[in-house]
């Protein structure tokens, strides 16, 4: 996925101010920075939930805005910080974005889709309002799975887990990034999350990526600063890596 | 005539006395609604008094012509009111008038081509009274607990709608939950009908010196009449109203009015 040049302002605030970024096709891309520096309005941007006044985002050289939003937000799925799960077992929930246009789930495909995210076969006919935190959100990513999306984006998922569950949702995710070749779009609040999954680094500050490049050349070398600083929180709105130039790649 | 007056007056203040208790009340708890409640008697008064006086007027008419003329005095009250209720809805007032006005000439359109009643000022006014002011409650009531529950559920419509779903199919919990809201009043009213209090007809009817079993005829027609009347102002409110929250490309957006009116 490309994106040149998006602004999006909420009320009063500027929260993008010209992000430009390429993601490659089968890789992960974490995004980072400060809250407020407009990661999560970016990743909605990617599926059109939310609409940028300016700028473009292309899906294999296509436009977005040209592709039918149902069928755009079905290429690309989006997993949010918290995952609600709708009334029914697991089973219906997993469901449900297919019975959007009609299709059914087979018994062996939802068994098959919650393997693939690492989740016991007899879960299925669990209340999905009962799960934990953690088999909520893998039950989310096999929901988004139905759909059999090329683009995940995920948005903080583990922000709110423990460190096991943490770790369940980011094997899900690297199984089925290697696995079915997804490309992934992740934010992630964790500089040590990065470091363990991401194939490339966006770094965000005050609505604009400042860095973008291979995560072991952004996490490493001369530029390990940037990390360290953002894990220490004194990465401020346009701070020290302002004149740093955003790197295009793909 | 003046001797009716003059009967009226003690009653008048008989009734005024037991207002004079609820505003004594007001004043010992401090509940501070006692301007309110002057408000309130003063206008009730008054615009009854009104109507009083152009029903008389109409109903010695006779004409049918008065019946377009009053139905539309009514249906912008209640538009108006109505949308008062549904703050932080763009449009909300247009909205909640169209809503009215569908229930209103829908029920009122079955009613008269039927002959249920005939077709005369006495009845069809007080009648369109009833299911226009039904309309009113439950349309003010959908649209606003169809504003609060998007608001509440922000995360679960947004949840649907980046698994591909339309505005409609994404909000269909929403939207069904505010129906229910909006009609539970009415259909637990039909219920218990008889077994609570006398419904307003039926009582007025009692009252005037009909007999029993003619104005138990009339209340039955007018309860079926009104659960009608709130099934259809509610389903269109709701979807009216319901997509002023989705933008052309399919994006939940509540309205900033919104917000300050659900805080």
């Amino acid at each position: 996925m490309a994106v040149r040049g998006l602004s999006v302002a909420l009320g009063d605030t500027d929260v993008l101010t010209g992000a430009t970024l390429s993601a490659r096709r089968g890789a992960i891309t974490s995004l980072i920075g400060p809250s407020g520096s407009g990661k999560s309005t970016l990743l909605r941007c990617l599926n059109r939930l939310v609409e940028p006044p300016a700028g473009t985002v292309m899906l294999d050289g296509v436009d977005i805005t040209t592709i039918d939003v149902s069928l755009l937000r079905r290429r690309v799925g989006l997993m949010f910080q918290q995952a609600v799960m709708f009334p029914g077992t697991v089973a219906d929930n997993i469901a449900v974005g297919p019975s959007y246009v009609g299709a059914e789930v087979s018994p062996e495909r939802i068994t098959e889709l919650l393997r693939l995210v690492g989740l016991p076969e007899d879960l299925r006919t669990r209340s999905a309002r009962d799960l934990s935190g953690g088999q909520a959100q893998r039950v989310a990513l096999a929901r988004i799975l139905a759909n059999e999306p090329e683009v995940l984006l995920l948005d903080e998922p583990t922000s709110a887990l423990d460190p096991r569950a943490t770790r369940h949702v980011e094997d899900a995710v690297l199984h089925l990034n290697r696995q079915l070749g997804i490309s992934v779009v992740w934010v992630s609040h964790s500089v040590d999350q990065v470091a363990r999954t991401a194939h490339d680094v966006g770094l965000l500050a005050a609505g604009r990526v400042v860095e973008f490049g291979p995560a072991e050349h952004l996490l490493s070398g001369e530029h390990a600063h940037l990390s360290g600083e953002f894990a220490a929180g004194r990465f401020d709105e346009g701070a020290p890596v302002s004149h740093h130039r955003p790197e295009e790649t793909g | 005539m003046i001797d009716g007056w003059l009967d009226f007056l003690p009653r008048l203040l008989g009734a005024l006395s037991l207002v004079a208790v609820a505003i004594a009340i007001s004043v010992w708890q401090r509940l501070h609604l006692e301007g309110n409640m002057l408000i309130a008697v003063v206008r009730a008064f008054l615009q009854l008094m009104i109507l009083g006086f152009a029903l008389q007027w109409i109903f010695g008419l006779d004409a049918w012509l008065a019946i377009p003329f009053a139905v539309a005095v009514m249906f912008t009250a209640a538009g108006l009111t109505a949308g008062s209720r549904a703050k932080g809805i763009p449009h909300g007032g247009w909205l909640a008038t169209a809503a009215i006005v569908v229930a209103g000439v829908l029920t009122l359109g079955v009613l008269i081509v039927l002959q249920v009643f005939p077709f005369t000022p006495r009845y069809i006014i007080p009648i369109a009274g009833m299911i226009i002011g039904n309309s009113m409650v439950v349309t003010g009531l959908v649209m606003s607990s169809l504003r609060d529950a998007l608001m509440q559920q922000r995360l679960e419509v947004e949840t649907a709608l980046a698994l591909g779903a339309t505005p409609k199919q994404a909000a269909a919990g929403q939207l069904r939950r505010a129906l229910a809201t909006g009609m539970t009043p009415i259909i637990d009213n039909t219920k218990t009908v008889g077994l609570v209090a006398l419904p307003g007809a039926m009582t007025g009817m009692l009252i005037a010196g009909a007999e029993p079993l003619a104005a138990v005829q009339l209340q039955i027609i007018v309860m079926y009449m009104l659960v009608g009347a709130s099934a259809v102002a509610g389903l269109t409110a709701a979807y009216l109203c319901f997509r002023q929250f989705f933008s052309g490309s399919q994006q939940l957006q509540i309205p900033q009015e919104a917000d300050k009116a659900h805080q």
